[in-house]
């Protein structure tokens, strides 16, 4: 029967999607590469090529090294919670108790509301005469510089991304504890356990894939920060919540520095794409079955 | 029995106190938009329900910013993405589904190769393309909001969700369709685009999510105050009235509004979980 389809009808039906994935990723894909082999410092419409000393150069500037720290420093800070406490959520959720929609609903909220408006939100929280200072006065402590302390930026910075954050691997969770058979749940139960051995010898082991595949989207979104930077801070102070989008886009955008920001951008490239590779090759083969 | 009701408990004041985690800040928002001038928004201890209660500052950030202009801006950038994701995304799976065609795998892997690409680190030459291509504000609004569309037009995630939703239709329905006289682009049209109506849904639902709150590209490419979405109009909210909290807070708010009554209307398909594939990673 597939005779009938012609045989062009398959390349007709893929073209236009083809021809926006060949602009819009492959092209810049190797761009990419090549542009961080550029220098437009001097000249934005005259690029020269300057081989390897992009890369030279950022190995050799310590603010790509505070801003790679940062990064890394937003990955297991956010990681690890984004992990566990969602499911911790979806276990205390997904008991027969009431209200549950309502409580879904309220603790998804922070997905779907802009995360400039989030942010924004969170500023005034983080005020110097807010509302957390005011909570930090009462306990009789020194008031705060949650976004102005180069030593507090940054985690108050990760707070936003984790509080957007788990609303969203909470109904991914959910989604995954309906698969662990209630048989096992029913053994515990006569055998008299309790919810923490029940949870630690049935569900964990059972949704352990669902614990990695949450691991490494949190990784990969944790690699991509940049609007509650934007909003909140603009990496400072002194480059203290400064990360790798956010140096990229301002060595980009605002020094116009291309070429060194392209490099920047391979670097992140290459972090992103393994995280991608592993959770496609480990956790995702059935959604693509490969 | 009693020990089933006390364990719920804790369950309940956990849960309880997540949700108002959760929606505290804008709570807090809410308040000091509704706060008068002579109401200090910095008292110690902070007042929850404003004493000196008034709109007036929805009233005046209204009245200096186009809220709906922006409205209008994220509603065409984001109608715009989900028409083109849901068109090429179908078109692409299709024949991934059904079709037998020379570079099929090579297809396959170079869509599933894009997942890995994030948009942050091409978007410099995606930038530079979209330059090159005269689709920015300062040529005409038109290609403004081309600009806008395109780099997100069809992504891997839509064209597998497709792919999928068309694996998942009896291909009886297609020999039916072809025995009575339908050529290739009618099956796809009439036959088969009706039964994966619920993906298509699921599809443009996220598309839409995600389009709207999008605010790093915008912020890149626009120029024009008038081409502004509603993200980066509530940014700019912060350099337009700098300190004025009250200002700031009332227009964030007045902003929400619309994305909250679609995710109330459309709760089920967000929180049910069975979606949870069809999101961004």
């Amino acid at each position: 029967m597939f005779k009938y389809y012609g045989k062009y009808a398959s390349y007709l039906f893929i073209l236009p999607a083809a021809v926006v994935l060949v602009i819009f990723f492959f092209i810049p894909f190797f761009q990419t590469f090549l542009l961080s082999f550029l220098d437009y410092s001097n000249n934005i419409y005259q690029a020269k090529f300057i081989g390897l000393e992009n890369y030279i150069n950022l190995f050799h500037n310590p603010v790509f090294y505070k801003v790679m720290w940062n990064t890394f420093v937003y990955l297991f800070v956010a990681v690890p919670i984004l992990a566990i406490f969602p499911l911790f959520l979806a276990i205390l959720i997904n008991q027969k108790i009431r209200g549950v929609t309502l409580y879904k609903i309220l603790i998804y909220l922070p997905v779907i509301v802009s995360i400039v408006v989030a942010a924004i939100a969170f500023k005034w929280l983080y005020a110097d005469q807010g509302i957390l200072n005011y909570l930090v006065s009462r306990l009789n402590l020194e008031p705060v510089g949650w976004l102005t302390d180069p030593s507090f930026a940054l985690y108050s910075v990760i707070i936003v991304t984790i509080w957007k954050g788990i609303g969203y691997y909470m109904i991914i969770y959910l989604a995954a504890l309906m698969s662990v058979p209630k048989e096992l749940y029913e053994a515990c139960d006569i055998d008299g356990a309790n919810f923490l051995t029940k949870h630690l010898t049935v569900t964990i082991p059972h949704i352990m894939p669902t614990i990695a595949l949450v691991t490494t989207i949190s990784a990969i979104s944790a690699m991509k920060v940049f609007a509650e930077i934007y909003v909140m801070t603009k990496g400072g102070p002194l480059n203290s919540s400064k990360t790798i989008v956010y140096y990229i886009y301002e060595r980009a955008f605002e020094n116009l520095d291309l070429g060194y920001a392209s490099a920047m951008a391979v670097v992140l490239l290459i972090i992103v794409m393994v995280f991608s590779l592993i959770n496609i090759l480990c956790f995702e083969r059935n959604k693509y079955q490969i | 029995m009693k020990r089933i009701k006390f364990k719920n408990l804790y369950a309940h004041i956990i849960l309880i106190a997540v949700s108002l985690l959760s929606i505290f800040p804008f709570i807090w928002l809410i308040s000091t938009s509704l706060k008068g001038n002579s109401e200090n928004i910095f008292a110690y201890p902070p007042q929850i329900t404003p004493q000196d209660f008034t709109w007036a500052n929805y009233s005046g950030v209204w009245d200096k910013v186009d809220f709906i202009g922006y409205f209008i801006n994220s509603m065409i950038v984001a109608g715009g993405t989900v028409i083109l994701n849901l068109i090429l995304s179908a078109m692409a799976g299709y024949p991934l589904a059904r079709m037998e065609f020379r570079g099929k795998k090579i297809t396959f892997f170079a869509v599933l190769a894009t997942i890995m690409i994030p948009f942050q680190a091409i978007m410099l030459p995606v930038y530079l393309i979209t330059l090159k291509l005269h689709l920015v504000d300062s040529v005409n609004n038109f290609a403004g909001f081309v600009g806008l569309i395109m780099p997100f037009a069809v992504n891997a995630f839509g064209i597998f969700l497709m792919r999928q939703a068309f694996l998942g239709v009896p291909k009886e329905m297609e020999e039916a369709a072809i025995v009575d006289g339908c050529n290739v682009w009618q099956v796809f049209w009439k036959v088969l685009m009706p039964m994966v109506k619920p993906s298509l849904a699921v599809l443009a639902i996220f598309t839409f999510i995600g389009s709207w709150g999008e605010f790093l590209w915008p912020s890149i490419v626009l120029t024009k105050e008038s081409m502004y979405t509603l993200p980066v109009g509530v940014n700019n909210l912060q350099g337009m009235f700098s300190s004025n909290w009250r200002f700031i807070a009332a227009g964030s708010i007045l902003s929400t509004i619309p994305i909250l009554v679609f995710f109330l209307c459309m709760q089920r398909y967000f929180i049910s979980g069975e979606n949870e594939g069809a999101v961004k990673g």
